[in-house]
Order: structure tokens, then C-alpha cells, then sequence
């Protein structure tokens, strides 16, 4: 489906997207809505429309609220309008050697900030510095009241009231239309380089435990076709220390697998399948499935096409102490996206999503028909 | 006091339920008995409760919530008793579920890196229990020593090195959490993340509000195989302020990096003689962590910053047994100033840090106007400011005195952007203070979340989020974002 397809109901045309002094157009369409019971899309720049379950709504476009309004590099913190994209943030944090730590996935040349927050993806550096959960400091956001709330703040430790920054990551936008966002950044590193070794799915598990036990400064582990790779970041002579210990090639093209590995540009993801996601401790056993699973984060994700039914495969992951999402699918697939939840914590969504959200408008049923 | 009319006070009929649940021994009314929970470790605010049920297990713990709620009596967890905003203050007319009877390490994994455990488990006990794995749990409070996960976990506890390695919610995976009705419920998982919303975030430092925490899975990291600290001397405090800023817009990212005025350096110097140079007026300790090449490639780099910002004296800790005697002072800077003073309250704001040198100004400002000195003791990679106040609290006005000033200090962190509290929780102390933070809908917002989890408003009630007509009677001043009210007036 196309952006356009998707965005037939668009509140404004093109020209009349509320801009980046233009918060009150946002808060008003949203407390109208809130009014009228209009359920609402929100839309960026519309790169992870494939995530969760489809949803209509009228579109509302927050791709123009664009804009990073501070950047202090010693300060570790930057604060941007939701709809900034992740390259004019890069960009930033690239002039002052910094990067964010979850090195989210794009998916699309214009992907946006206030996107990659709600759905909260972070890419391969994941097990070693953190989630983008992790790296959030404040959030603010419309709620479904059409009431602009700010939540947490700028500053690295902050326990003033209920973390709702952090809840809203990964919340697809079902509590609230985010706004702004400020987040932690770090510093990059001296140096970065990937190696690769010849292993069996079975011993690159093993192997990857093992070496996320030492204090060496990884950055990636992963593995597909029976070759696993381990990417290094830190100083020149700490990098040559870890070299000595894991052993295996230099892998002269690893900054492009990364790359390739975290925007889903490898072959292995070239399929007109659907692709799992399954994100298990990382003591799981292999899978077995040859050139069908892709294993990051050290062994904690697996990425799986299967012939299996999504039954089965939500109920293996349950299995496996963890979870499973449908991540992509052609458009007819009409079942779950996501592991279903327990009894009490479902309410528990029911009752949070409408204390923010108490007419069910925004991105309602993206996850779950309650929430 | 009429024994048998104090016991009647005491709800006998729910001190016999509860009786029943936990055993005899494990609940308590005698007010003799009661003291010790009485407060935290704000000891300003003291309260007896109700009675004390202390529950051996999970079982024990849903049992005695859904008695509670049966009787709609309300209910304050209370793990150490360590925490410092009264967030366990008991309540007359509550139960004080005291959980320091589960303090079992239930399971370690090396492979996994986790360990489940008890909530009543000490922080400490658990880097204790897998030295021998080569793995520790990284947030290290101050009060690790004697402090519980269960509260870690309430509080988000932080520590001298969250600044590289994050707070409790960076350190744990999974949650066992018992409702208010005594259902049990997994939060996380052992997995990277979990299905639907981010649930573990918003229970960890949650001040026992939503829920009781019975189980923990937390991280465990490598021990990194060196530790080495640089401790620099500055005769301005602003110079060790731009050496901070340096230092970290350089892309070293420290393990630990606190900085203490020259009123906190002397009185620690004092107490256990950690060679700082009492002439300083700031000294900085980075503390650089990783394998021995990372460690000495940034040692030299921290070493050259501190040089080029004007530190008048840099020293490097080469070996463990100076390394620990640089750390000492740091470490009892809170009791080395309860030398020099009868009573000192501690303030936990957090500040932006390139606002460091306009707050510290104001600060003395604020402590000349009112007659009371503060010492500075800063968590400076972060912007965790803890000044300390020396007062006496048997001088009639003090205390009150005190807390104006203290509030004061609050008020000025979130004019620059800052927040109210850094580490320590809002629990009874600050609940004036978060008047001054948050808007009236954010707060309404606030109570919403709590009665998504409590509709009855049993667990804890009255802590962490201030009621609209409470700040109302504060006439609190409302800055948010910098954007005071009358912003045309000057200000000092």
C-alpha cells in the first residue's frame, strides 16, 4: 500500500500540515475528535505503516512539527520535535561525535523521531547499550483528552512522578501523539570494526553468551548462514585487546552489513513472507532452521520465516520464555500481530489506555483491539 | 496508655486475619514493638502504623492484600527502611507490609547473566553473591550496603556510576508484582522487551503506589577488569564545571563522576583523610572504567582536559588502595558533614549541567539570605545535585527554616530545567516541590495512572503525587519550562 493509499483520510492537504509553531492546531483537531469520537491515525513520515495491526482513522499528520529545539553535546541530551527526521538528527550528532545508542531502525529515507519513539525498534547495538526505552528522558504529548502534557524532562536522572516518558515507547501512539522528545545520546566511538566467524547456529550461541560475559566492547552479535559476526566499538587498543580474544576474520564490508542488518536490507529479508520477529532470553535454544532464522542482539532475537500457523508460532515463543510479532505480512494477513497478554495485565491496558485515552481515538486497536 | 483500648485502636479483627495468614510471630501491634518502622531514613516524619504483617512469601503477601482490601485498609511496603523522602512512612490507620523476611537469591544464571531474587535482598548481597561469575549488579546507591531491591526497584535507585551503566530501570528484566486486590501478575520478561505497553518502566519508581513488588530479575554486567580514578583540584568551582562539560562533549563517557565543594572537601578531608586538597574550592574524581587499554587510552585524555581547564592539582589512582581511599571521601561526605553539624538535610535536585555555576551561585545566595550553610556534593556526569544544609533541629524554627530553604533550592533546579528529585523519590518530602514541577492536568493524569492500578486508592496513598487541592493550599509558584510567571522581573 502506498503513503497515499493510506492517508486518503488526511485531516489537512499538504500545504496545511500544522507546522512547528503550530502545536495548537494539533491540540485542537485532537480534543475535536476527542469531542466528536473521531478515531485518529497518526502519521510521520509514514516508514513503519507495515507495524501492527491496520488501523482506519482520519490521518493526523505530525511530519511538519519539525525541528531540534536544543542540542548541547555536553550535556548528552537532545530534544526535537517529533516529526524531525532521524537524518537531520544523525547529522547533528554525527558533527559533534555523538549517536543514538539504540541505533533505531529507519525504514524509510524520511523516517521521524516522534515515529521511532512510539514504536520503540532499536537496532543491533540494542543488548549492549540499551533500548530506546533506555535512552528517553521526556516525552511531550497530546492525550486523547486533547490536553499537551509534559512528562519527565532533560536530565539524565529524574524520579519525579510516574515514568510515563518510558510508557509511551513502544505504545504505537495509543496514549498519547507525541510531540517532543528528549533523549540521551553517546558519544561514538574511537574506533568500530566486525569480525566474522565460521560457526554452526548451535556454537555461535554458545559462543555469543560466552563473549557477552567478558568485558569486551561489543557492539553486535549476530549470526545467519553460518557465519557469525561480531562488531567491536571502543579505542584503538581496546578493540585490538577483543580482537585477540574472539579470534576469526576482519570483515572489511561489516559497517555496511550493520547497516544492511538493522534497516532489514540483507538478502535474508528479500521475501514475499511473513517475517517474525521473536525476541527470547538469549539462552533459547538453535532453531534449526538453516537459511530461515537470522539471529541478533547476541542471541535474544531471532528473526524467523516459517510454514508454521501464528498459533503455533506465538505459543513456541511462549515456550521459549518469550515473545513473537508478526512484524511483516502482505496486507490479507488478518490475524494477531503481537503475543497475546494475560487476563489481569490486558485490563491493566484496558484501564491505562483509557485514563489517557478515554474515548478511544488515537491509533486505537494498532495493538490490540483494547488498546 | 490503656493497653486493651490501644490494642481495640489496632483493628484486632484484621490483626487476627492477618495472624492467620503469616503466623503469630510475623504480625505486630505492640506500640514498643511498632517504633522501629516508624520512619525511613527521613526521620523528620514519623508515624505509627496501624500494625506491622511481615510475609514469608509470595502466597503470604497476596493473602494479607486481599484481606486489606476486604477491609479497605490502606497498605505501606517497606522494604530497608532505607530510602530518604519518607516514601515508607508508615500510616496510623494502615498496614506496614514490611517484605525483609524475603530476602532469598532465588536463582543465578551466568549464561542468562540474571539473577532472580527476593525483593527483601540486599543490593549489595547480589554483586556479593556472583563475584565469583566475574559479573556484579551495576546501580550501587549509596545506601547498597543496606538497601533492598524490592525498594531499589520502588525508588529507581541510582548510584555513583549510572552515568555509564543507568539506573534500576536499566538494570532489571522482570518483575513479579502483586495487585491490590493480591492477584499476581509478571511484568518484562527474560526476553529483551515484552509484548504490549512498557509496564516494568512505569512500576520502577513507582513509590509502592501500583503495586508490591515480590520478585526481581536483574542484569548482571562483567566486572570490568580495571577501575582507575583521576582526582583533579580547581580553585573555581566554574572551572571544574567546564572541565565536566569537557570531559564528557570530549566522548569519554566515565563510569563515575562526582565533583564536591570546598565546604563538603573539608569536612570529608576531616573525617577520613582521603589526601584531597582542602585549599580547592571543587575537586572532580572520574573514575574511567573497561579493559586496561580503554582505561589508559582515557586516562591520558581526562588527565590532558583536566590540565587544559585549569586544575591545579591532578592525581591518578593507580592502584586499588588509592583508588578506594579517593572514593572514601566521596562516600562519607553525608556523615562527615554530620560531624560539623547537629542535623544536615539532604536535597536531591537535578540540573542541566551546564546550569551548574548559576545554581551553585544562587545556592550561596540562598544560604547567606538564610543564615544557614550548605555544602555541595554533586553526582556532576549526571547533573544530580545533592546539597546538604546544616542546621539544628533543637534550635526553635530551624527545621521549618530548613525546608523553606530547601524548597527554595527545588524551586530554582526547575526554573532551569531541572527536576525536583534526581534519586531519592518524591514519598512525603517533596510532594510540595512537584506542585512546583507539574501542571495541574499532568498531575490529574498522574492519579489517573494510579487508579488504572488502584481505583480504591489503597497502596501507599498520599506519597509521590501531591492531591490538586494540597497544591492549591501551597499557593505553590507553577514553573514549567522555564517559563516563570511574570518572567519580566528580575530574579536572583
Amino acid at each position: 500500500m502506498s503513503i497515499t493509499e493510506i492517508c486518503h483520510l488526511a485531516i489537512w492537504s499538504d500545504s496545511e500540515l500544522p507546522g512547528s509553531d503550530d502545536i495548537n492546531r494539533l491540540v485542537d483537531k485532537v480534543r475535536t475528535s476527542h469531542r466528536n469520537s473521531e478515531p485518529l491515525r497518526i502519521c510521520g513520515s509514514g516508514s513503519k505503516f507495515f507495524l501492527g495491526c491496520p488501523i482506519v482513522g482520519s490521518v493526523l499528520d505530525v511530519k511538519r512539527h519539525t525541528g531540534i529545539v536544543s542540542y548541547e553535546p555536553s550535556e548528552l541530551v537532545l530534544t526535537a520535535r517529533a516529526g524531525t527526521t532521524l537524518r537531520e538528527i544523525t547529522e547533528a550528532l554525527t558533527s559533534s561525535g555523538q549517536l543514538l545508542g539504540f541505533e533505531p531502525p529507519w525504514f524509510g529515507e524520511n523516517a521521524t523521531l516522534g515515529g521511532t519513539i512510539a514504536c520503540g525498534l532499536s537496532g543491533p547495538r540494542r543488548p549492549f547499550s540499551g533500548s530506546a526505552r533506555d535512552f528517553v528522558l521526556g516525552i511531550k504529548c497530546i492525550t486523547g483528552k486533547g490536553e499537551l502534557m509534559s512528562f519527565g524532562g532533560q536530565v539524565i536522572k529524574n524520579v519525579a512522578g510516574y515514568d510515563v516518558s518510558r510508557l509511551m515507547v513502544g505504545a504505537m501512539g495509543s496514549l498519547g501523539v507525541l510531540i517532543e522528545i528528549s533523549i540521551r545520546v553517546l558519544p561514538c566511538h574511537e574506533q568500530e570494526t566486525t569480525l566474522v566467524l565460521e560457526l554452526d547456529e548451535e556454537r555461535a550461541l554458545d559462543e555469543m553468551i560466552r563473549l557477552s560475559g567478558l568485558a569486551i566492547p561489543i557492539s553486535g552479535l549476530s549470526h545467519s548462514s553460518g557465519l557469525m559476526r561480531v562488531r567491536l566499538s571502543g579505542t584503538e587498543n581496546g578493540i585490538a585487546s577483543a580482537k585477540a580474544e574472539i579470534g576469526g576474520q576482519d570483515d572489511e564490508r561489516g559497517q555496511e552489513y550493520w547497516s544492511q542488518l538493522k534497516e532489514q536490507k540483507l538478502r535474508f529479508f528479500n521475501r514475499n513472507q511473513i517475517l517474525w520477529r521473536l525476541s527470547v532470553p538469549v539462552t533459547a535454544p538453535a532453531m534449526g532452521l538453516g537459511e530461515d532464522c537470522l539471529i541478533d542482539w547476541g542471541g535474544a532475537l531471532r528473526w524467523v520465516y516459517t510454514d508454521k500457523t501464528d498459533e503455533e508460532m506465538f505459543e513456541f515463543a511462549r515456550q521459549m520464555r518469550g515473545h513473537a510479532t508478526v512484524f511483516r505480512a502482505e496486507s490479507y494477513y488478518q490475524g494477531e500481530r503481537f503475543s497475546q497478554l494475560s487476563g489481569l495485565v490486558a485490563e491493566l491496558h484496558t484501564r491505562l489506555k483509557s485514563s489517557f485515552d478515554p474515548g478511544g481515538i488515537l491509533n486505537s486497536g494498532i495493538m490490540y483491539s483494547n488498546v | 496508655m490503656d493497653l486493651q483500648a490501644s490494642e481495640k485502636s489496632r483493628n484486632p479483627e484484621l490483626a487476627k486475619a492477618l495472624r492467620g495468614i503469616v503466623g503469630a510471630d510475623a504480625v505486630i501491634t505492640e506500640e514498643e514493638a511498632l517504633r522501629p518502622f516508624e520512619c525511613d531514613g527521613l526521620t523528620a516524619y514519623r508515624e505509627l502504623p496501624l500494625m506491622v504483617a511481615l510475609p514469608s512469601n509470595i502466597e503470604e503477601v497476596q493473602q494479607v492484600m486481599k484481606k486489606c482490601a476486604q477491609h479497605s485498609v490502606p497498605v505501606v511496603t517497606r522494604g530497608a527502611g532505607t530510602g530518604l523522602s519518607g516514601g515508607a512512612l508508615p500510616l496510623s490507620d494502615g498496614v506496614l507490609l514490611s517484605l525483609t523476611r524475603m530476602n532469598q537469591i532465588l536463582e543465578i544464571n551466568a549464561s542468562a547473566r540474571t539473577a532472580r531474587v527476593q525483593p527483601g535482598v540486599r543490593n549489595l548481597a547480589i554483586s556479593e553473591a556472583v563475584r565469583h561469575l566475574g559479573l556484579y549488579y551495576a546501580p550501587d546507591p549509596s545506601s547498597q550496603i543496606a538497601c533492598s531491591i524490592g525498594g531499589n526497584v520502588a525508588e529507581n535507585s541510582g548510584g555513583v556510576h549510572c552515568l555509564k551503566y543507568g539506573l534500576t530501570v536499566h538494570n532489571i528484566q522482570q518483575l513479579k508484582v502483586v495487585t491490590v486486590d493480591g492477584e499476581l501478575i509478571d511484568i518484562g520478561s527474560e526476553a529483551l522487551d515484552s509484548p504490549g505497553y512498557d509496564l516494568l518502566a512505569l512500576m520502577t519508581g513507582s513509590e509502592g503506589m501500583l503495586g508490591i513488588v515480590v520478585e526481581v530479575l536483574v542484569k548482571l554486567l562483567p566486572i570490568p577488569p580495571v577501575a582507575q580514578v583521576v582526582m583533579a583540584a580547581f580553585d573555581e568551582v566554574d572551572k571544574a564545571g567546564n572541565a565536566v562539560a569537557a570531559i564528557i562533549g570530549g566522548g569519554i563517557l566515565p563510569a563515575g563522576l562526582e565533583m564536591m565543594d570546598s565546604y563538603a572537601i573539608t569536612a570529608a578531608e576531616d573525617f577520613v583523610h582521603a589526601g584531597y586538597p582542602v585549599d580547592a574550592a571543587a575537586i572532580l574524581l572520574c573514575e574511567l572504567d573497561g579493559t586496561q587499554e580503554e582505561v589508559d587510552t582515557q586516562i591520558a585524555k581526562v588527565e590532558k582536559i583536566m590540565a587544559e581547564y585549569g586544575a591545579t592539582d591532578t592525581q591518578v589512582a593507580t592502584d586499588e588502595a588509592t583508588r578506594q581511599r579517593f572514593w572514601s571521601g566521596r562516600k562519607a561526605a553525608f556523615p562527615a558533614v554530620g560531624r560539623i553539624s547537629p542535623d544536615y538535610y539532604c536535597i536531591d535536585g537535578t540540573i542541566p549541567r551546564r546550569e551548574l555555576g548559576t545554581v551553585l551561585t544562587a545556592i550561596s545566595n540562598l544560604s547567606e539570605e538564610f543564615g544557614l550553610r550548605v555544602a555541595n556534593v554533586f553526582h556532576a556526569g549526571d547533573g544530580n545535585l545533592h546539597p546538604l544544609i546544616l542546621y539544628d533541629a533543637n534550635k526553635e524554627g530551624e527545621l521549618e527554616k530548613t525546608e523553606e530553604l530547601g524548597n527554595r533550592i527545588l524551586e530554582l533546579c526547575v526554573e532551569v530545567g531541572g527536576t525536583v528529585t534526581g534519586e531519592h523519590g518524591v514519598g512525603v518530602e517533596k510532594l510540595r516541590p512537584m506542585c512546583m514541577q507539574f501542571e495541574d492536568p499532568v498531575i490529574e493524569q498522574f492519579h489517573a495512572v494510579k487508579a488504572a492500578w488502584d481505583p480504591e486508592n489503597l497502596l501507599n496513598p498520599g506519597k509521590a503525587v501531591p492531591t490538586l487541592s494540597r497544591c492549591a493550599e501551597f499557593g505553590a509558584m507553577h514553573v514549567h519550562h522555564g517559563n516563570l510567571p511574570f518572567s519580566n522581573l528580575e530574579r536572583f
